[in-house]
């Protein structure tokens, strides 16, 4: 009975059988959690949920989330901008060995990366005593957390750039030469504009993932409370002394963290979405 | 002799792109560079853009030694294959790029930059286009806003990369014979890299026929067909000739 309409097109079977399998696979494992996590929440009213988040220990937690994002997506915002652009718009030793690198913190657990830090800057690691002698705090303190962030996020807005910039190629940049413009230039109105969208994705991926991690900050941070406690550390800290509301409105927090930085993306993908296109085509 | 190029060479990696070239050409002249693809006769172009580096070998144009310049500072309009728009601005952007990224000091004021652009615009033939995006052009449009956006410096010398070589053959055929008229209309020292013979033949005062990494002959298109210098050059151009010969000689009439 069924007369398909295009040359790919499968029978109607599999096309709803595709379409519920992938609803099905989303509700369970993506929209249910976070409806638990928000019913939980809320489970002692609205009332005991904002009392919760009145305790300092959690506003600590906010704030150094918030301070750790800041310092690290920055940091990873020059660096990703950096790596991509020397990698494609250049010829150098060593180029693919820097690929390669960068998706260390990709294959390498977060817990191990987080280790690296201690062995390095620990009390019994190398700089250790060099460290105390000079009264540095790196372990256990606000630079180990930034550090930790930072490759933990390190490879997000370069993963973004790199097709996007290798696709887009070095002509623009020679022409922009040949017009008598100078590197500075060339950067700033050929090469930025044409990469920004790319950009502020990786850099809204980064973001969500500096302000979630949980590993690698858990090793280097200590845990002490009102001081080196993330939130994702916080919530596990609530959970553990029982305090389901606490942690589950801390949880809701951070969910609602990731759930902005979606929405402003789509947002953006929506308004500009000529703009974008544009920037793909040629 | 205006532009002289001296035993100009370069490798690749082991592959030897150019293999000591040399020629002259007078000022003002229109040369094309034929051949093959990897004959090295876009590596020889982008050397004289600046775009790359030559290991050995001494340019000299118009007096001036020309491959210690760097390429922003030498004034060559380049137009490349991919026409290489900036896309995220408007073709008017485009065109003034080149003025507007001069120093304070060297900047046309804003109206004289419109005025220079509007100029440009009706020069190639897309008056009122300025508003428009490069995506928003077609192929012939968007290579004759490249041509504009390199005339826009006032070039020394024009650099022309298979520019053509992205459009269907009535768009080439249209454009070869306007930028030929251009040329007779501002002078300006230009260079063309092509592997179509025909092209280079009908547009070019002097063809450079080059074969791996070197020149085989570089003369007029009358002495190329009437005396090729080598085997390689009778057989490359014999390989246009059925279409050359469809073209109408003076003393033959034409029966369809």
């Amino acid at each position: 009975m069924f007369q398909p309409r295009n040359a790919i097109e499968d029978p109607r079977i599999v096309r709803i059988g595709a379409v519920a399998i992938a609803a099905l696979f989303i509700a369970l494992n993506l929209v249910l959690p976070l409806l638990v996590v928000f019913s939980e929440a809320l489970s002692s009213g609205l009332h005991a949920a904002l009392e919760a988040l009145k305790d300092p220990d959690a506003w600590s937690a906010i704030r150094l989330t918030l301070l750790v994002a800041a310092i690290a997506v920055p940091a990873n915002l020059i660096f990703g901008l950096a790596a991509s652009w020397a990698i494609t718009k250049f010829d150098f030793m060593g180029k693919s060995l820097l690929v390669t690198l960068i998706d260390i913190p990709f294959s390498v657990s977060p817990v191990v990366s987080g280790l690296i830090y201690v062995l390095m800057f620990g009390m019994q690691g190398w700089l250790g005593p060099w460290l105390r002698d000079h009264d540095i705090r790196i372990i256990f303190a606000l630079p180990g957390i930034v550090l930790a962030t930072i490759f933990v996020t390190f490879p997000f807005v370069a993963r973004e750039l790199i097709p996007l910039m290798s696709d887009q190629g070095r002509d623009e940049e020679e022409a922009a030469v040949s017009l008598g413009a100078s590197g500075l230039s060339t950067f700033w109105r050929v090469t930025l504009p044409n990469i920004k969208w790319g950009l502020l994705y990786g850099v809204l991926l980064c973001n969500a993932r500096a302000m979630g991690e949980f590993g690698a900050v858990s090793v280097v941070s200590g845990h002490i409370r009102g001081l080196t406690n993330t939130m994702p550390l916080h919530v596990e800290v609530l959970y553990n002394d029982y305090q389901y509301v606490g942690a589950f409105v801390v949880a809701s927090l951070l969910a609602l963290l990731a759930l902005v930085t979606l929405l402003v993306k789509s947002f953006l993908e929506w308004r500009y979405a000529d703009e974008i296109a544009a920037a793909h085509r040629h | 002799m205006s532009l002289v190029v001296e035993s100009v060479a370069k490798n690749f990696d082991r592959f030897a792109a150019l293999n000591g070239v040399s020629l002259s050409v007078p000022k003002g002249s229109f040369l094309a560079l034929l051949g093959p693809s990897g004959s090295g006769k876009t590596t020889l172009l982008r050397i004289l853009g600046g775009l790359e580096f030559a290991d050995v070998g001494r340019v000299q144009f118009d007096g001036e030694e020309w491959l210690p310049l760097p390429a922003r500072e030498r004034r060559a309009g380049f137009v490349f294959q991919q026409y290489a728009l900036f896309r995220h601005m408007t073709v008017a952007k485009n065109i003034a790029f080149g003025l507007e990224v001069r120093s304070r000091a060297k900047r046309p004021p804003r109206a004289e930059i419109n005025r220079r652009v509007q100029e440009l615009l009706s020069l190639v033939q897309l008056d009122g286009l300025g508003k428009r995006y490069p995506s928003q052009l077609s192929g012939g449009q968007r290579q004759r806003v490249a041509l504009a956006r390199a005339l826009a410096i006032e070039p020394r010398m024009l650099l022309l990369d298979e520019p053509f070589g992205a459009l269907d053959a009535k768009v080439r055929k249209d454009l070869r014979v306007w930028l030929r008229k251009l040329h007779n209309a501002m002078g300006i020292t230009t260079i063309f890299v092509t592997h179509d013979q025909e092209e280079a033949l009908q547009v070019a005062d002097l063809v450079a026929v080059m074969n791996q990494g070197r020149i085989e002959q570089i003369a007029t298109p009358a002495e190329l067909r009437s005396n090729p210098a080598t085997p390689f050059v009778a057989e490359f151009l014999a390989e246009s000739l059925p279409r050359a010969a469809a073209q109408p000689a003076p003393n033959v009439v034409n029966l369809r």
